[in-house]
């Protein structure tokens, strides 16, 4: 049913921190590997993978910017992009065929891609770009923040975790409920002061995005003060030896 | 937007098809009976029915079709499906009660005309509502699809100063799509700094894509047309589906002859008009890949 439910038990999400994260692609691997191996459902295509224009399906893909303060050097950005489960997923309500929908206990946005007639609405309707119609399976595919992990009693607990949280290595990935402020995620959004992607579209998403820390004095190399300090003992004689050469 | 042919010739023939069904069923081309009803209905059906066919090869599992009906009370897609299946309904009565029998129903024609408008107001709405596409929402997306509804049905119908007036509106309504859709994401406010949130650092510039190679959403939605090409297509759009057709049937010239080249010239504009309805449009989504 594509009628999105009034309000969720859980709103389920991943709070991504724009800080921490240093563009490896890990998330991106693992999640394209868990999806294509786990079994649950289709594997994510590759189409002409050792072709001349290989492409193929992903359900999170981490883009660079760089942003130039008014002030100092310009930093660069690393900015993972996936589905944000939103409570008002425009993406549920387009479906024509119920195949689309928000999941009432945890907020979980999922397709059921035997319903699916690949239709590609829902993706026009997500300003995220978080769907993607599957070249080889001609259904709808995106992130279903490895619902067939975070329930799954076969794996150990500490598994219990969407396939890019675990793979993060620099922790810049956390899981967890949003609808409860006290919540570890919740605790985190509140002191980052995390926020929306692209509020102006009205999806009220699920997802948070934590701001980069502002970086050192702008202008300044971290190594300058070090260096202006005059070293004594052996290092000090060398320097003075190398001078007067 | 990635201007599909499926789609554009389903919109283009579908809405004809619907507009000139519609107004055989209010009765403003006359109730015909016997054989002389036969080609406008045939042409009716046959234009709606193309057009829908046309559609499904736009799915990925076209085998799954009729699952779109079961969504109308969210989806504008599944309304319009319900819509069309609906006009179908009430129309293929009337049309064989017209011919074979030489009875027109009006009341059936009525509700046929009611649900033909509804189903082209419905295909409008799937556009229209899209947030993510500034460009199509907008209330000339709706006057653009109905009004060419009406300019097709009243070619096909051979309607002189239905067609003229139709063709007018047509005519306001592509203008007004075109310049109010000319603001680019960037003027309203929308760049890379807002799609990422980090606008309030600083100056946001994409440094590397997330990926090298092709996307869906990349072929799908970030579609770039050039320019200039553009505005050349838009001239002859508006030349084809409004001028000429005006020109044609406008007073003092002949009869059906004229009606059976304006109709043609007419759909072969509306076509070239909907290539650009859906190149032109700038999906959200490229702010993240630095366009729009
Ligand atoms: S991010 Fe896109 S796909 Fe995910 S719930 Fe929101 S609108 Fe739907
Ligand atoms: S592509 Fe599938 S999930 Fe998406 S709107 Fe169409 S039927 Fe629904």
């Amino acid at each position: 049913m594509t009628a999105l439910p009034g309000r969720t038990e859980k709103s389920l999400g991943l709070v991504i921190d724009l800080d921490t994260c240093v563009g490896c692609q890990a998330c991106a691997v693992s999640c394209k590997e868990w999806n294509s191996a786990s079994g649950s459902h289709a594997p994510l295509a590759d189409l002409d993978a050792y072709g001349a224009a290989p492409a193929g399906t992903f359900l999170n893909r981490v883009h660079s910017f760089e942003v130039t303060p008014p002030e100092g050097p310009a930093v660069v950005v690393h900015f993972p992009r996936s589905c944000l489960h939103c409570a008002d997923a425009p993406c549920v309500t387009v479906c024509p065929t119920g195949a689309s929908y928000k999941r009432a206990e945890d907020g979980i946005v999922l397709v059921d891609e035997a319903a699916c007639i690949g239709c590609g609405l829902c993706a026009w309707a997500c300003p995220y770009g978080a769907r993607e119609l599957d070249g080889a399976e001609r259904v709808m595919k995106k992130c279903t923040l490895c619902v067939d992990r975070i329930y799954n009693d076969a794996l150990p607990e500490a598994d219990r975790v969407p396939a890019c949280v675990k793979a993060c290595p620099t922790g810049a990935r956390h899981f967890g409920d949003l609808a409860d402020p006290g919540s570890a995620v919740s605790r985190l959004v509140a002191a980052r002061g995390g926020f929306d992607l692209m509020p102006e579209q009205g999806t009220r998403p699920v997802n948070k995005y934590l701001p980069p820390r502002p970086r050192g004095p702008s202008g300044q190399a971290p190594l300058e003060p070090l260096a202006a300090a005059a070293p004594g003992g052996f290092l000090g004689w060398l320097d003075r030896a190398l001078d007067r050469l | 937007m990635h201007p599909a042919v499926s789609i554009i010739l389903f919109t283009v023939l579908s809405g004809a098809g619907f507009g000139l069904l519609a107004l055989l069923g209010t009765g403003a081309a006359g109730r015909p009976a016997g054989w002389a009803a036969f080609v406008p209905f045939a042409l009716g059906l046959g234009l709606a029915g193309a057009g829908l066919v046309a559609s499904a090869f736009h799915l990925g599992r076209p085998e799954r079709a009729l699952r779109a009906f079961t969504q109308w009370r969210t989806s504008w897609l599944s309304r319009e499906a319900v819509l069309a299946a609906a006009t179908f309904a009430v129309v293929v009565p009337n049309a064989a009660a017209s011919v074979l029998l030489a009875r027109p129903l009006p009341g059936l024609g009525w509700a046929g005309a009611v649900l033909a408008v509804a189903t082209v107001g419905s295909t409008a709405m799937i556009y229209a509502q899209m947030r993510t596409v500034p460009r199509w929402r907008h209330w000339t997306t709706l006057a653009v699809f109905l009004a060419a509804a009406a300019a097709g049905g009243t070619l096909l119908a051979g309607l002189r100063w239905p067609a003229l007036a139709a063709l007018g509106l047509l005519g306001i309504a592509l203008a007004a799509h075109w310049r109010a859709g000319d603001r680019p994401l960037g003027r309203a406010g929308q760049d890379a700094g807002t799609a990422t949130g980090l606008g309030a650092l600083g100056r946001v510039r994409p440094l590397s894509p997330a990926h090298t190679g092709g996307s869906y959403v990349l072929k799908e939605m970030v579609h770039v047309v050039g320019r200039r090409h553009a505005r050349r297509l838009r001239l002859l759009a508006f030349l084809l589906a409004v001028v000429l057709p005006a020109a044609l049937v406008a007073p003092g010239w002949g009869g059906w002859l004229a009606f059976a080249i304006a109709a043609p010239l007419h759909l072969g504009g509306m076509l070239a008009a909907r290539w650009l309805f859906f190149a032109e449009a700038e999906h959200v989504v490229g702010l993240y890949y630095g366009r729009g």
